[in-house]
């Protein structure tokens, strides 16, 4: 089952520091957004393999607009 | 020397406004500069003219250099505020106004570089007679010297990396038995984060308070002190509430002295020109030690501006203008208490993460004793790309107790509608015993909000 990763603020897409084919554990930090001069990390809920990522570096983000899209354990 | 005739701000927000409209009572015209986020807002309005200087991002607009250099260039001013934060307390940019034959409105290159080195900063305010945080001056040889040094400080004492700040590898040592194992992991983190694994010792203050003073000094040496201003209530090093006179000193009406007179002596030694602040932390016995100087205005000058009715910005205006500061010290007096809120467009229910937005109704609350300075208005979008602040709430009343009351039933009749921010969080800090009889430290704010977050789960 595939589910997306979302940013859970507004803010531009600061770091991305997963890339597709990454298997990762519920709580990894898939990238950084930043947002009125805070850095804030998005964590993965679940743990999975990335198989897309939606957003570029630098990229503007609403807050709950998908990220990233993770292929369930 | 007369006044300015035109003076660009090169700032944003709630400070842009205020210089606007200090500008424009003084009959001096403005030029604002904004990011392309910007174009609609609101110190754009209150400035005579206004200038695109770039994309968002602060890097490509207001920390772009050149494009402020060349808008102050095409519009003719004469000088530069540079406002607080972004370039206030940049040397470079500094030179380079002064370079370009303008006024950089705040103190010369040289006294924001004696400033902007924390350890020389520290040489020069002892060197001036102003104490300093007792420590180990420079990282400690081995473990048998650092044993020496904590034993003469006094327990507790503080482990620090000297290779870097943020408090990473910092640690509290309580009792002489567990100093070596807390060098040795502070070693290791100091190797591992910055490359750097020397250490070095500091007294460590018990709830220390933030107690800082404002000054003024003139180009002909002359300065006087207006008083301090306490700003203990913090989060994560953001200070959220602060007030002047500070209760502390009132509380210990014979630190004052010796306070302002330190204050006076460091800015003194670099030959500060302009308005300053001298920061100081403060142990529960009353002794402080300086901690370093703002070379430059202060988002909580308005406090000060309340309590002596002194308009600093316009000092700040006339001295750069190379005019003498006519205040006497005997002038300053200290009337009332004054109370400033930040507001901020962050949420306190979801660890206070940052929320822009757009405001839809807004009216700032008025009343006797209640100013309140914003950057934002109604329909207006609360952009990612800028500091949460978007406003600072500040009531004067007689005495501290009054001045707590009209602050929190001014952030009641503040209307804000569409954005979410702290004002509630403000409110209960601000009916709080700890905070109506002020005894608070700088670690008080982030154990009540825990102690909060622990109840309500």
């Amino acid at each position: 089952m595939a589910a997306n990763i979302k940013a859970h603020i507004t803010g531009t897409v600061w770091k991305i520091e997963v890339a597709v084919g990454d298997t990762i554990a519920e709580g990894t930090v898939v990238m950084i957004l930043e947002s009125m001069k805070m850095e804030m990390p998005v964590e993965s809920d679940d743990a999975g393999r990335i198989t897309e990522i939606l957003v570029k570096e630098g990229q503007a983000v609403k807050e709950g607009e998908p990220v990233a899209t993770i292929e369930l354990d | 020397m007369a006044a300015f005739r035109k003076v660009l701000i090169a700032n944003r927000g709630e400070i842009a406004c205020r210089i606007a409209t200090v500008l424009r009572q003084r009959g001096i015209a403005s030029v604002a500069v904004c990011s392309e986020a910007d174009a609609d807002a609101r110190h754009v309005r209150l400035a005579d003219e206004h200038v695109l200087i770039g994309p968002p991002p602060v890097a490509q607009s207001y920390l772009n250099q050149d494009a402020i250099l060349e808008a102050a260039r095409a519009t003719g001013a004469e000088a530069i505020h540079p406002g607080y934060g972004l370039l206030s307390e940049n040397i470079g940019f500094a030179r380079r106004v002064a370079e370009a034959g303008l006024v950089f409105i705040g103190p010369t290159p040289e006294a924001i570089e004696a400033m902007g080195d924390k350890a020389r900063a520290r040489e020069t305010a002892r060197a001036a007679g102003c104490p300093v945080v007792p420590g180990s001056d420079g990282p400690v040889e081995d473990d048998a010297e650092a044993d020496r040094i904590a034993e003469a400080l006094g327990y507790p004492v503080l482990v620090k990396a000297a290779g870097g700040g943020g408090g990473i590898g910092m640690a509290i040592v309580e009792q002489p038995d567990k100093l070596a194992r807390a060098l040795t992991s502070c070693r290791d983190r100091g190797r591992s984060s910055f490359g750097n694994a020397a250490v070095y010792l500091e007294k460590y203050i018990e709830r220390p308070r933030h107690i800082e003073v404002q000054v003024l000094f003139d180009h002909f040496g002359h300065g006087v002190h207006l008083f301090e201003r306490e700003c203990s209530v913090q989060r994560r090093h953001q200070k959220v509430i602060e007030e002047a006179p500070s209760p502390f000193v009132v509380a210990h009406p014979e630190m004052r002295e010796g306070l302002t007179r330190a204050a006076l002596a460091a800015a003194s030694a670099i030959g500060y020109r302009n308005a300053g602040t001298v920061e100081f932390v403060v142990g529960q016995d009353g002794r402080f030690y300086f901690i370093e100087m703002n070379t430059r205005l202060q988002v909580e000058h308005a406090v000060t501006e309340a309590i002596t009715g002194v308009d600093l910005i316009g000092w700040q205006l006339d001295i750069a203008a190379g005019l003498p500061l006519t205040l006497q010290q005997a002038d300053v007096t200290c009337n009332g208490a004054a109370i400033e809120c930040r507001i901020y467009a962050e949420d306190p229910e979801k660890s206070f993460v940052p929320k822009p937005g757009r405001i839809a109704a807004f009216e700032p609350p008025t009343g006797e004793g209640v100013r309140f300075d914003t950057g934002v208005g109604p329909d207006t979008d609360v952009t990612p790309y800028y500091d949460p602040m978007i406003a600072k709430l500040v009531t004067h009343a007689g005495d501290r107790a009054e001045a707590t009351t009209r602050a929190i039933d001014a952030l009641e009749r503040f209307r804000i509608d569409g954005l979410t921010t702290n004002r509630a969080f403000l409110q209960t800090i601000l009916a709080t015993d700890t905070f109506r009889q002020a005894d608070y430290d700088t670690g008080w704010l982030e154990r009540y909000v825990k102690a909060a977050r622990k109840a309500q789960a």
